[in-house]
């Protein structure tokens, strides 16, 4: 690849990373829009999640938590919370961690532990979301 | 390897040099209250499992949440959620290529914070007056 830049010197890039010439990963376009896009539907998802915990906050009793968190609409609402959060916080601890972990090792073990922490807090709450909710016929 | 040259690239000066503004305090807050958002959502998690687990499970956790501490915590969580999603309109509002002139930046930084303290206040006397 030919480098005909006026001064190849003034550049982000190292010069083992020109000779290189591998580019980026080519997974920055999808990681961005992902981000963006769980930013807007977090936006309608955590105004009703607000709504939604003012209420049990309100209605301390068990039986009352339950009813409300098994209501087919509360417990919709909540699992697309749940996934669109869960992803947007992955993507953002990522960006994160690239940004202040420099050592290669600790930032592939820190960008795992990443992941591994959003898909527990996800599995956690949506596994206890159906639990509540699945079978409980409001009569 | 030979010797490697060290090229003069360009390097940005570190933090401590730079005089404080609203949109650089705002947006070193966005990065913090994401950050908090992503430790504090296990609360959620632990409080959702205690409810799927039984009664005794779920008066433990009410049990803390009920607490003065709960209260700060769950207070301070409204407040750095409503902060760092107002942050996010902003960034959002960025995205579509308005708001980039100075006053406009200056005034969107402000509003982030005054916005957030007012949506959290809010929030508050409405579940304590409504439910
Ligand atoms: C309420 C709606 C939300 C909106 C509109 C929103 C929006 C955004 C946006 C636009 C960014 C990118 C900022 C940038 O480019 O520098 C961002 C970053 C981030 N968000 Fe959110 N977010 C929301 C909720 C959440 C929640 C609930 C969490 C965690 C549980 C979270 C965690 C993060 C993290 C960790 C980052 C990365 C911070 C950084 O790079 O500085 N966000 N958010």
């Amino acid at each position: 690849m030919a480098d005909n830049r006026a001064d190849t010197r003034v550049s982000m890039r190292t010069p083992l990373a020109r000779v290189k010439g591998l580019g980026a990963s080519g997974h920055g376009v999808e990681h961005w829009w992902l981000h963006r896009m769980t930013a807007v539907s977090n936006i309608p998802l955590i105004i009703a999640f607000v709504i939604i915990v003012a209420a049990l906050a309100a209605s301390p009793s068990y039986q009352e938590a339950i009813a409300i968190i098994s209501h087919p609409l509360v417990a919709i609402i909540l699992i697309l919370a749940v996934i669109s959060v869960t992803n947007h916080m992955r993507l953002g601890m990522q960006i994160v961690i690239e940004d202040y972990v420099h050592d290669k090792g600790l930032k592939i073990a820190a960008v795992i532990a990443n992941n591994f922490y959003a898909v527990i807090i996800g599995v956690a709450c949506l596994y206890a979301i159906l639990k509540v909710s699945l079978g409980r016929i409001l009569v | 390897m030979a010797e490697a040259k060290v090229a003069p690239r360009p390097l940005s000066p570190h933090l401590q040099i730079y005089r404080w503004s609203w949109t650089m305090a705002m947006s070193v807050a966005h990065r913090i209250t994401g950050v908090a958002l992503y430790g504090g959502i296990a609360l959620f998690a632990i409080w959702l499992v205690a409810l799927a687990s039984g009664p005794s499970a779920f008066d433990n956790v009410q049990w803390f949440f009920g607490s003065p501490l709960g209260y700060l915590v769950l207070f301070g969580y409204t407040w750095i959620l409503m902060h760092h999603m107002l942050g996010g309109v902003r960034h959002l509002v960025w995205d579509f290529g308005h708001g980039m002139e100075a006053a406009q930046r200056i005034n969107m930084a402000r509003f982030t914070l005054v916005g957030s303290v007012a949506l959290t206040l809010a929030i508050w006397v409405v579940a304590f007056l409504a439910f």
